[in-house]
């Protein structure tokens, strides 16, 4: 028996529900606005009276308006179909609404119950099978979408009967399982899932060992992310978060790319949307679109769908990850996930933590960042989830809740500095406050080291260093003047400049440039590196500069060039008479 | 509205603050308008029979028999072509004696565009301003900010943008305005002879604050209105957001909402995307572009209202007086226009991205040998070179008093770089400078 109640009381999305019957926490319900049903979802239970968050826009709502529970917490359909699909943060399809507008109380199924799917078994009667476990496959784009045992299904069943291969839709049964106590259960290719559960399944979590990569040169190179790992992104506006998102996006190393766009701006979904049907994933050479759901809440549709919409993300990510994929999750911005967790917390007058955020923000954030991560299938096969966040911190201030609870959460760091968007240096990420925390892994620099080259990791710490030297002598010099060092401070300069140019600086406009293979990053580093060994003998220090900045053009022309194309042999060619014959 | 039948009349009020009154009442619905003494007010929070009710003209003067009618429904604007060329207060009644508007009645702050049906904005809007035009190219279908101090000539500048600006019609949205640029709004529109395409909501300083929290919805429905349903480029120009800010903080405050940053509502991230987010390209070919104004304190953009707008808006245009040349100029550094790549080099010349970055650039060497120079270090002869290109590009790009075309301001660009520096020092790439660089 569901529950059923009246609206007593109504400030912004915040509803008072009295109820009959029983209710609980996170239970999804319908109020009924004169026939238009809007979704809520219970965030706390006091006596008789239920506080819901409405989904939608409250106007007109009135005491008295009837609420129907729906007995379950926010599920996602999981299913084939997802990829290449735009939901909204409740998982309503966008593309199949019909108005301009989006209307109060239209929900859209996210799935299509008519498209045909081939369908190829793997498992066969008579297995005995988990949840999670692979039971048969379609062909969703080029990827193999393993159809599950579902992921509700608790201990072990044996496989009645399984459908032969052929073409199917996704309400078809195609398997029957048998459980200990010998009842049936039907299984099609659709299940459900509530998204604020993690999903389970997997033997183990190791830690993760693989670089995933991106592509961009300050990540990659200098502190990359592992596949299974997280990292996050804050900077103030303007410093081009969305751009090395998008970036990021465009060229993960990653088989199925989840992008949330939470409470952010609508033109830049509207980018993803006009973009990416247009571009060739790298790796694969197919339609990026093919391998990428959007979930767009951006910042004028309902606050509460805003926090669903990263959970809803997860969710399918960890879906995929069960098929043994790897995913990779970029959400814009959890600060937005955040602040709608505060704008409840404050409807509902609970006592405020820092900035008044609620006092659990970090537990909140540390729990969703742990759902990412690889995973041992029963099988033996793996899969990982990657997650990389962007936070936008009021006024560009590190110091503030959500970036500290962050940082204690992701094990990557990217930030980026007013100071380098304000000279127009992009990616605009600080080479000397962000780090990867899995180079520390000696897995992984075992890993990289087999990846890579042997001297690698060598070559990425010496680069480091010389920056930091870089930035402490382009302190000194503004405190003592280019007269007042010696000619070798502003050649040492010179050399992190050169990095900075050559390495980190990366035009994500510009069709060769945006995209950095991992073995051209390592020709490029070297080519630095060595250009850095040159000895030189400068009469003073402008001499100095301007061999630099001409060294440094060639090698930005070479960065502009086809990876050892005619002309990138000819700015080699350029560079070498100028660093060994102009002496 | 208020002669509806059988419309019940409350007349004890339980609560008085200075912005709220909270009273006993049945089958209220949640934002619907009421009238309290004769003002209009709307409902903010209901709990059991209880209704809190925001009036807009503030509550001085008001008793706890003071008459309460509800209208039942949430405010509305009546639309139609006859909006053109009117002025308007915050409730949408005319200000400037002409007859009411007659038309569709509409609710303010209505849904939201699905994202989905949006297009991507890929119109330029030229406004002959090269700080904003080379540097920051505006799009139809946008949104931004200009960023400046309370002193500096922003409605100015602005009233120059919309006038310039190829839009079918200009929507004014003011908050907070003084008198005297109400009526400077008023005489640059009649001057121009633009005024049958500019309508205008206004609500000045000697009217009540919260009034004004009603302006952006009135501006912005009338846009919707001529965007969606005539197809139209609209332009709406929103001064000053600020006050708008402020207004949302004494309502939350009266209702014992605890702050965050800055004394602003928890909320004001969504406050205002609601607004800048009405900004869009529609599929039909109609667009709404909005302009807005946001006063700063002494520059200090980390302020909740300058910083929760930066991560809202597609930009920001900073306006600045650069002490070296007395111009008043857009600060290239800090302004920004998100979408400029959607157009740059599309509908502009192809070197416009690799131009505006290098002369971008350069003005940035040109501040460091300032540094040097303030610290009383010898410049290098590339230092002298910079500052002397710093005031040259200040004077012929950056100050707002330019008005060119693009083309125009490319080329003088070029001819800066030519000027003062080397082909290999502007960092452009070859076959740019191949093309363009002026012959000797």
């Amino acid at each position: 028996m569901k529950a059923t109640g009246i609206v007593t009381g109504i400030i912004s999305n915040l509803v008072t529900v009295r109820f009959e019957g029983d209710v609980a926490q996170n239970e999804i319900c319908h109020i009924d606005l004169g026939g238009t049903k809007m979704m809520a979802e219970v965030i706390k239970v006091s006596g008789k009276n239920a506080f819901v968050q409405v989904y939608e826009s409250t106007r007109g709502l009135r005491q008295g308006d009837r609420v129907e529970f729906d007995g379950h917490m926010l599920e996602v359909q999981l299913g084939p179909g997802l990829l290449s699909s735009s939901y909204d943060g409740l998982q309503n399809n966008l593309a199949t609404m019909e108005d301009v507008f989006l209307k109060r109380g239209e929900y859209t199924a996210p799935l299509d119950h008519e498209k045909i799917w081939h369908f190829t078994p793997i498992a066969k009667p008579g297995d005995t099978v988990y949840a999670a476990d692979w039971l048969g496959e379609v062909k969703e784009g080029w990827l193999p979408h393993k159809i599950m045992v579902p992921f509700s299904f608790k201990d072990e069943y044996k496989i009645k009967s399984i459908a032969p291969e052929g073409d199917y839709k996704i309400d078809d049964t195609m398997a029957v399982l048998t459980d200990a106590q010998g009842e049936e259960h039907k299984v099609t290719m659709v299940q459900k899932w509530p998204v604020k559960v993690a999903v389970g399944g997997y033997v183990e979590k190791p830690r993760p060992f693989r670089i995933m990569e991106t592509g961009v040169r300050c990540m990659d190179t200098l502190n990359p992310i592992a596949e299974g790992g997280t990292g996050f992104i804050p900077g103030p506006f303007g410093c081009g978060k969305t751009v090395l998102q998008h970036a990021i996006a465009k060229q993960g190393d990653a088989e199925v790319i989840v992008m949330a766009a939470c409470g952010e701006r609508a033109n830049e979904v509207v980018e993803i949307f006009a973009e990416f049907p247009e571009l060739i994933d790298p790796h694969t050479g197919r339609h990026l679109m093919e391998r990428t759901t959007i979930i767009c809440n951006t910042s004028n549709m309902p606050v509460a769908a805003r926090e669903a919409s990263v959970y809803t993300a997860m969710t399918i990510c960890e879906y995929y990850r069960a098929m043994g994929m790897k995913a990779l999750l970029l959400a814009d911005s959890t600060s937005r996930w955040a602040q709608a967790l505060r704008e409840m917390s404050n409807r509902m007058e609970e006592l405020p933590g820092a900035d008044a955020f609620p006092v659990d923000l970090s537990a909140i954030i540390s729990n969703f960042y742990a759902r990412a991560g690889i995973v041992k299938l029963r099988n033996g096969q793996t899969g990982a989830v990657t997650f990389i966040g962007t936070v936008s911190p009021a006024g560009g201030n590190l110091k503030e809740p959500v970036t500290e609870s962050t940082k204690k959460a992701a094990r990557c760091f990217y930030s980026l500095a007013q100071a380098r968007a304000d000279k127009k240096r992009y990616p605009a990420v600080d080479p000397i406050d962000s780090y990867s925390k899995y180079l520390e892994y000696p897995e992984v620099v075992e890993y990289l080291k087999e990846r890579v080259g042997k001297d690698w990791v060598e070559k990425v710490n010496r680069a480091k260093n010389l920056i930091r030297r870089g930035k402490e002598i382009a302190e000194q010099i503004n405190i003592l003047g280019d007269d007042g060092v010696p000619i070798s401070y502003h050649e040492q300069f010179w050399k992190s400049e050169l990095i900075d140019f050559v390495i980190l600086q990366q035009d994500a406009f510009d069709p060769i440039d945006s995209l950095c293979p991992m073995e051209r990053q390592e020709y490029m580093l070297s080519l630095v590196l060595k250009v850095c060994d040159v000895p030189f003998e400068f009469d003073d220090y402008e001499q100095c500069a301007a061999k630099y900045k001409e060294i440094i053009n060639i090698l930005r022309q070479m960065n502009y060039s086809e990876f050892k194309s005619e002309s990138f042999n000819k700015y080699l060619e350029q560079l070498n008479t100028l660093l060994y014959h102009e002496q | 509205m208020s002669s509806k039948a059988f419309q019940r009349t409350y007349t004890r009020l339980e609560a008085i603050t200075k912005a709220t009154v909270t009273l006993h009442a049945q089958g209220v619905s949640n934002d619907e308008l009421a009238t309290v003494a004769g003002r209009l007010a709307q409902v903010v929070k209901i709990k059991g029979d209880l209704i809190t009710l925001q009036v807009f003209a503030g509550t001085e003067g008001i008793p706890t028999n003071a008459e309460v009618l509800f209208h039942g429904e949430p405010p509305t604007l009546q639309v139609s072509e006859e909006l053109s060329g009117r002025f308007f207060n915050a409730y949408g009644d005319p200000i400037d004696g002409g007859p009411k508007v007659e038309g569709d009645r509409r609710q303010i702050g209505g849904p939201s565009v699905n994202p989905y049906k949006r297009k991507q904005p890929s119109q330029l809007i030229p406004t002959g301003i090269a700080g904003i035009d080379l540097n920051n190219t505006l799009v139809s279908g946008q949104k931004i900010p200009f960023f400046a101090d309370p002193d500096q000539p922003y409605n100015q500048v602005m009233a120059q943008v919309a006038l310039r600006a190829d839009v079918d019609k200009i929507i004014l949205g003011g908050m907070g305005l003084s008198n005297d640029d109400y009526l400077y709004f008023k005489h640059e529109f009649e001057s121009a002879g633009a005024l049958n395409k500019i309508i205008s909501f206004v609500n000045t300083t000697d009217q009540p604050p919260v009034e004004r929290l009603l302006i952006p919805d009135m501006a912005l429905t009338a846009a919707e209105f001529f965007a969606v349903d005539k197809n139209e480029k609209v332009l709406v120009l929103l001064t000053d957001m600020t006050l708008y800010a402020d207004a949302l903080s004494i309502v939350s405050n009266r209702m014992d909402q605890i702050p965050s940053k800055d004394s602003m509502p928890g909320s004001l991230y969504s406050d205002l995307a609601k607004i800048y987010e009405k900004a869009v390209q529609l599929p039909s070919g109609g667009s709404i572009t909005i302009i807005a104004v946001t006063t700063l304190n002494d520059g200090d953009i980390t302020h909740a209202i300058p910083d929760n707008t930066g991560y809202i808006t597609e930009g920001q245009l900073y306006l600045r007086a650069d002490t070296d040349t007395g111009k008043v100029i857009i600060d290239p550094f800090r302004s920004l226009s998100r979408l400029k790549q959607l157009v740059q080099g599309k509908q502009t010349r192809e070197d416009h991205s690799q131009v505006m970055n290098a002369s971008v650039r350069l003005y940035a060497d040109a501040q460091n040998a300032k540094t040097k120079l303030e610290n009383g270090f010898d410049l290098s002869d590339y230092d002298r070179r910079c500052l002397e290109y710093a005031k040259a590009y200040a004077v012929e790009i950056l100050s707002i008093d330019v008005n060119i075309g693009l083309t125009e301001m490319l080329d003088t660009a070029w001819k800066l770089f030519a000027r003062y520096f080397s082909q290999a020092e502007t960092g452009i790439k070859q076959a740019m400078i191949d093309k363009y660089w002026p012959a000797a």
